[in-house]
C-alpha cells in the first residue's frame, strides 16, 4: 500500500469532489505527505496569499508508508500556509484517520476555495461527496465525531474535524482526528475553518495500492520493528511514562521555561509530571493516568488516556468530563503548567480536554496564557480588561481563560490571536515567545542552545519537531553533545531538520527516530515504493524539502530577520541552572548554518544549492 | 556532607517509599563516595542508569566510576527515556 497514485480534488466553491492521478514523477522527487503535499501546495498558490483567503489551499496527506504493517505508519499531515504565522505550515497527526484515508483509496486531498455554508467532506472508498454541515456548526469536536457516526449508521468511520475555535477564528486552531489526535500547530485548523470545511469523514475498505516487494517489506517491517522493540527508549521508556517522563528531566537541566521564560526552573514541575501522573490521589485513591494508547500501527504506544479528579474544581458538577480522555503529553502540560506557572496537574489535564474538545493548540494558547499573566504583572492588562485576576500561577484564571477561549467569549477572543498579536496589541510586541508569530514548545534555548537554533530557523515557527536537537543535546541520541555551547550545532540542526523532513514524508512518526536512523527506514520504503531509494536519495529528500519551504517562505516575504529569537533569550540570562548566566548564541550559530545549508548571509538558497538539490 | 539523591520514573522504585513522593533523598555521604558507588549502594541495574545528572549537569559514563560531590550536589539519575 505504498501511493495510490490517486489524489482527490475538492472545490469548495463550486461544491465538487474531482479524482485525479498523482504527479508520479514528484512522488520520486518529493516521497509523499509533507514532501508532495508541500510540492503541490507551492505550484498551486501563491505564497503571497492571505492564509485566510479562498485562494488559500489546504492539503490532506498521507504518507507511502500510512496505512502499511510499517511500526506508527498511520500519520497524516496537513500542508497550507499558516494562519498564524503566514508561513508554510505542516502539521502532522497521528490516530487512526490517515490509514483510513489511504484505505480509501487516496492518497491525499487538496481542499481550495470556499464553500458558501458549512459543509462535511464525506468519503466512502471513490465515492467523495460534500454534505451539509449546517447542523454541525457550533459543535465541538467530540460531538460532531459522534453526530457524523451515528448519521452514517457506521462507528468505524474516522473522522478529522474542526471545533468551536476553528469556526470562531482562534488563530492557532487545529484539526482533531479520533477524538485526541491533533494536526495541532500554525493554525490549520483556523485556514479549514475559513473555509467553511467542518469535517473530513472517511471510510476506507479498498485497502490502498500497491507494495512493490511485499516480501521484502515484511521482513524490512520486522526488523524495523524489533530496532524499536530492542530499544530501550521505544521499547519501554515511552510506552511507560510518555513524553511526560521529560518534564524532570528538562527541569533539573535549567531548560524548563517557566512564567513566559522568566525562569528556566519550575518550582512545581513535579507536581505536573510523568511520576505524578502515575500516583494515587488523596482524594480519590485513583492515578490520573488510566492507560497508555498507540496509534494506527504504532509498537510504541506513547499515548496518555487519563480522568481528571470529579472533586476537582474544573469539573465539579461537570460529569461530561469524568471520563477517560487523552492526555496529558509534556508539550501540553508544559505549556499549560510551567509556562504560566500552574502547578495543578487536574486543571493542566482539564484544559487539554478543552483544547482537544474544541480544537485549539495548548502549546500557543498556554504560551499566550504566559505571556497574558506577563502583561498582567506589569499592570498592562487589568482584571477588568481581562475578566478576572490573572496572576502567574493561577489554575482558576487558567481554567476560565481556556472556556472563554473555546466559546469565543470575552477576554478568549484577545487570547485567540496568540501571543504576538496580543503582545502587539498592547505595546509589548517583545513579550511574545517564539519565532515567525509561533509560541516555543517546552525547551528554553539557553540552556539548549541548538534549539534555539532549531527555532530560529524552523520553516512553520518556534517547533521543536523540526529539528529535534534535543534528543542529542539532552538525551544522547544518537551522540551526546553538550548543551550550553553553540559549537556544532549548526550542522546538528541541519542533519536533524532534513532527517526529519524524509521521516514526516514517509507516513510514520517521528518518535521512530530515538531508535532508527535513515538506515532504518530506507529498506521499507525500499521495498515499498517503486524506485531506487537509497541513502543518497533520502538525504537529498531531506534537503529538497527543507530549501523548498525555504523558498516559500522567501517568496511570502520572510527574511533573516525572521530566524531571530525574542530579546529575553538573548539577553536576559537563565537565572538558575547549568545555563546560570547564559543567554542564547543565535548570532553566532545563524551565520555558520546559512553556510552549512549553502545560503547566502541574506538566508537565500544560492543557484548551486537549488541546482544540485534539483530546485 | 549532604548531597540530595534523585531518581526518576522507574528508577524511582529503588527510593525508600517516603522518597517517591518527592523523588528525592537526603543523603549523608563520604567525600570520597563516587556516582557508581551510589548506584551501587541502590541496586540500581546498570543499564537502567542511563541519563546521569549532577546539579543538571551531565556526567559520561567514563567518568562515574570516579566522579565524587561538592556539599549541597544534586545527582539524578534516569533510565533511557525520550519526549517530545
Amino acid at each position: 500500500m505504498a501511493w495510490n497514485r490517486k489524489l482527490l480534488r475538492v472545490d469548495l466553491s463550486k461544491g465538487t469532489c474531482t479524482s485525479e492521478a498523482l504527479n508520479m514523477q514528484w512522488a520520486q522527487e518529493y516521497l509523499g505527505q509533507r514532501g508532495l503535499a508541500t510540492k503541490y501546495f507551492i505550484e498551486e498558490v501563491d505564497p503571497k496569499v492571505d492564509p485566510l483567503a479562498p485562494e488559500n489551499k489546504l492539503i490532506m496527506a498521507t504518507g507511502p508508508l500510512t496505512g502499511t504493517p510499517a511500526s506508527t505508519g498511520g500519520r497524516y499531515s496537513v500542508i497550507t500556509k499558516g494562519a498564524l504565522t503566514g508561513a508554510i505550515a505542516c502539521s502532522n497527526s497521528g490516530g487512526y484517520f490517515g490509514a483510513e484515508l489511504k484505505f480509501a483509496g487516496w492518497d491525499m486531498v487538496i481542499f481550495q476555495g470556499k464553500s458558501k455554508k458549512p459543509v462535511y467532506l464525506s468519503i466512502e472508498d471513490d465515492k467523495a461527496e460534500l454534505k451539509d454541515a449546517s447542523h454541525l456548526w457550533g459543535k465541538t469536536v467530540f460531538q460532531t465525531e459522534e453526530i457524523i457516526k451515528k448519521s452514517h449508521q457506521d462507528p468505524q468511520i474516522r473522522v478529522a474535524s474542526i471545533g468551536r475555535s476553528g469556526e470562531n477564528g482562534v488563530m492557532f486552531a487545529c484539526v482533531v482526528n479520533d477524538l485526541h489526535r491533533a494536526a495541532g500547530r500554525s493554525g490549520v485548523g483556523t485556514v479549514m475553518g475559513s473555509k467553511n470545511l467542518k469535517a473530513v469523514a472517511v471510510r476506507g475498505k479498498n485497502g490502498g495500492g500497491a507494495i512493490r516487494d511485499p516480501k521484502a517489506f515484511m521482513a524490512a517491517t520486522v526488523a524495523a520493528k524489533k530496532v524499536l522493540a530492542d530499544n530501550a527508549v521505544t521499547g519501554q521508556g515511552l510506552p511507560t511514562y510518555g513524553t511526560q517522563v521529560l518534564m524532570n528531566v528538562i527541569n533539573e537541566m535549567g531548560a524548563l521555561p517557566t512564567r513566559n521564560h522568566r525562569d528556566v526552573q519550575f518550582e512545581d514541575a513535579r507536581k505536573i509530571s510523568g511520576e505524578a501522573m502515575h500516583e494515587k490521589r488523596p482524594t480519590d485513591g485513583k492515578a490520573q493516568l488510566v492507560t497508555n494508547a498507540a496509534c494506527f500501527g504504532c509498537t510504541i504506544a506513547c499515548g496518555r488516556i487519563s480522568k481528571i479528579d470529579e472533586t476537582h474544581f474544573s469539573v465539579v458538577n461537570k460529569p461530561e468530563y469524568w471520563g477517560a480522555s487523552g492526555g496529558l503529553e509534556y508539550e501540553a502540560a508544559w505549556a499549560l503548567g510551567a509556562a504560566n506557572g500552574v502547578g495543578d496537574l487536574e486543571a493542566l489535564q482539564y484544559v487539554n480536554v478543552l483544547c482537544n474538545e474544541d480544537g485549539f493548540d495548548p502549546i500557543t494558547f498556554g504560551a499566550t496564557v504566559g505571556a497574558a499573566m506577563e502583561l498582567y504583572d506589569l499592570g498592562i492588562l487589568t482584571k477588568e480588561q481581562i475578566g478576572m485576576d490573572a496572576p502567574f500561577g493561577s489554575a482558576k484564571a487558567l481554567v476560565e481563560l481556556a472556556q472563554m477561549t473555546a466559546k469565543g467569549e470575552g477576554f478568549g477572543k484577545e487570547l485567540g490571536l496568540g501571543s504576538a498579536r496580543l503582545c502587539e496589541k498592547y505595546g509589548r510586541p517583545e513579550l511574545s515567545m517564539g519565532v515567525k508569530k509561533q509560541e516555543f514548545p517546552a525547551y528554553d534555548s539557553r540552556g539548549i542552545q541548538g534549539m534555539g537554533l532549531a527555532y530560529a530557523t524552523s520553516n512553520r515557527g518556534a517547533c521543536h519537531l523540526r529539528g529535534y536537537t534535543v534528543a542529542s543535546e539532552v538525551l544522547g541520541i544518537p551522540v551526546k553533545t553538550d548543551p550550553l555551547v553553540t559549537e556544532g550545532k549548526a550542522d546538528l540542526v541541519k542533519a536533524f531538520q532534513d532527517a526529519t523532513s524524509v521521516f514526516d514524508s514517509a507516513g510514520v512518526c517521528v518518535f521512530t527516530t530515538f531508535a532508527w536512523t535513515l538506515a532504518d527506514l530506507q529498506p521499507q520504503l525500499d521495498a515499498a515504493c517503486e524506485g531506487d531509494w537509497t541513502m543518497e536519495k533520502l538525504g537529498l529528500l531531506g534537503e529538497r524539502i527543507w530549501n523548498m519551504e525555504r523558498l516559500f517562505n522567501n517568496a511570502a516575504g520572510f527574511t533573516a530577520k525572521d530566524d531571530d529569537l525574542p530579546p529575553r533569550l538573548k539577553t536576559e540570562p537563565a537565572k538558575t541552572g547549568p545555563a546560570k548566566g547564559l543567554v542564547n548564541g543565535i548570532d553566532k550559530m545563524r551565520p555558520e548554518y546559512y553556510k552549512a545549508r549553502g545560503w547566502s548571509a541574506e538566508g537565500v538558497p544560492s543557484k548551486e544549492t537549488l541546482a544540485r538539490l534539483g530546485l | 556532607m549532604k548531597i540530595t539523591f534523585k531518581l526518576f520514573a522507574t528508577l524511582q522504585d529503588f527510593l525508600p517509599p517516603e522518597a517517591k513522593k518527592t523523588n528525592a533523598l537526603p543523603l549523608e555521604i563520604e567525600s570520597t563516595t563516587t556516582v557508581m558507588d551510589l548506584v551501587k549502594r541502590f541496586s540500581l541495574p546498570e543499564k537502567l542508569v542511563h541519563l546521569v545528572l549532577i546539579d543538571g549537569n551531565f556526567v559520561p559514563p567514563g567518568e562515574r566510576a570516579s566522579r565524587t560531590f561538592q556539599e549541597g550536589e544534586t545527582l539524578a539519575i534516569w533510565p533511557p527515556v525520550a519526549g517530545g
